[in-house]
């Protein structure tokens, strides 16, 4: 568990998901992969491209590359890898709306309050990554469009919604319980958060209405793009 | 970041009386885990998980108990305070969603080749929209701790995902209705605390006639 053999790549090529998201060639082979062959080949694939700096990331060399770890535990590193990007650009983009000063008061002090949860669930998810034996996915460098309140908050609402509908629709995909069980206390807490910043901006607190509705990984990619910088 | 900024007190607060072993060994592991992270309490999260039980039928007419109890709260008690202005109007949305839910979970039990249980009859201690209103953020929060506590032990993933489709709904609910009250909408701070069995039972048991 120590010492996987992706330790030695360089950390510059575990920013796998955040790859994915700028290079369409990779995103296309990723969801062709993902789509014929499910959450755990992918979860390979992006093991084996993360330690694959010195030799070619083919799908082939994944499984030697992840005999260190149980099949299930490469899936649910992929998975809270790319959760851990995405709660790396929540946090970025809290931090940014505090700094403006554009909230005070009530809603400062939620908005505040959000942008540290944000940031334990970064923590969590990176302890979690190195629990199973991976390799933390590095922080992406965002860019948010910041100009009024009102244009955040809409924002914030959007970013908050994709976010819980982005650990919705792992959740069946995980295979640890443990993972499962952090992973659903973080969902309904991006629920919360969309929830709050419905009534703030006056759109609906449930969007989907009785039924929340899922997003897979390539739709949460490609919404996440317009925010890499 | 230190690790004061990120104590929560609520999180922190392991009251061992009245609590079964599993959801103290939960609570106290998820309030290291939002010191420490995940990583270091695993094997404790792993022990509460190994205490829950039942099979999916199971859980799912426990949780259909509770979407009785929260649809009969908002479209039948509501009506009976009576209700102004927004708490109105989140009685009459999620009650609607309520109802969707009990009707998908009763098909879900019929899937599984189970029997939906008979819908209880409920009495609820609510006599003015203030009251109204703190029960309701009772039952949402409960909800959410019940679906979350739960959901790990179900076998099925299609059941799990229906699971988690339906606590979103309900942590929103949770977290307007907060809002409305002048709660903070994140009472479990960044890490919402699955409940056991036993704990849902005592906030929802003295509901049920």
């Amino acid at each position: 568990m120590s010492s996987p053999t992706n330790d030695e790549s360089p950390p510059r090529t575990t920013g796998i998901v955040e790859r994915l998201v700028r290079d369409d060639l990779d995103r296309k082979r990723f969801l062709k992969m993902a789509g014929s062959a499910g959450a755990a080949s992918f979860g390979a694939f992006v093991i084996a491209a993360c330690g694959s700096s010195s030799k070619s990331a083919s799908t082939a060399s994944a499984p030697a590359t992840t005999a260190s770890t149980a099949s299930s535990s490469s899936g649910d590193l992929a998975i809270l890898n790319y959760a851990l990007t995405l709660e790396y650009l929540e946090t970025e983009f809290y931090g940014k709306v505090v700094a403006s000063g554009l909230f005070s008061g009530k809603v400062g002090s939620l908005i505040k309050d959000f942008g540290r949860q944000e940031m334990t669930h970064v923590e969590a998810l990176k302890g979690a990554v190195e629990k199973l034996g991976g390799t933390a996915a590095t922080k992406p460098e965002g860019k948010f469009p910041i100009s009024s309140a009102s244009q955040v908050a809409e924002l914030a609402y959007t970013v908050e919604n994709l976010g819980a509908s982005a650990y919705l629709g792992q959740a069946p995909h995980i295979q640890n319980a443990e993972v499962l069980a952090s992973a659903l206390a973080i969902h309904t807490v991006e629920a919360r958060h969309a929830a709050t910043l419905g009534t703030l901006v006056k759109k609906p607190v449930t969007p989907d209405g009785a039924f929340a509705v899922p997003a897979d990984m390539s739709t949460v990619l490609a919404a996440v793009k317009p925010f890499l910088a | 970041m230190t690790v004061n900024e990120l104590t929560s007190p609520d999180l922190a607060a392991c009251e061992v009386h009245g609590m079964t072993r599993g959801s103290f060994i939960l609570r106290g592991a998820l309030a290291a885990g939002a010191l420490y992270g995940t990583a270091s309490v695993a094997p404790f999260v792993s022990q509460a998980l190994a205490q829950s039980g039942g099979g999916d039928a199971e859980i799912l007419n426990f949780a259909l108990t509770l979407e009785y109890l929260e649809a009969d709260f908002y479209t039948v008690k509501g009506k009976q305070v009576g209700l102004s202005g927004e708490a109105k109007a989140y009685a009459r949305t999620f009650g609607a969603e309520e109802v969707a839910h009990v009707s998908a979970l009763t098909a879900a039990i019929k899937a599984l080749g189970a029997t939906p249980v008979a819908k209880p009859t409920f009495v609820f201690p609510a006599t003015s929209e203030s009251s109204f209103l703190s029960l309701a953020s009772v039952l949402e929060n409960t909800g959410v701790g019940a679906y979350n506590g739960a959901a790990p032990s179900l076998q099925s993933k299609a059941v799990l995902a229906s699971a988690g489709s339906i606590v979103q709904t309900e942590a929103r609910h949770a977290a307007a209705i907060d809002l409305l009250i002048g709660m903070s909408p994140t009472p479990n701070q960044g890490f919402d605390r699955p409940f056991t069995k036993a704990e849902v039972l005592a906030k929802a048991g003295p509901l049920i006639k």
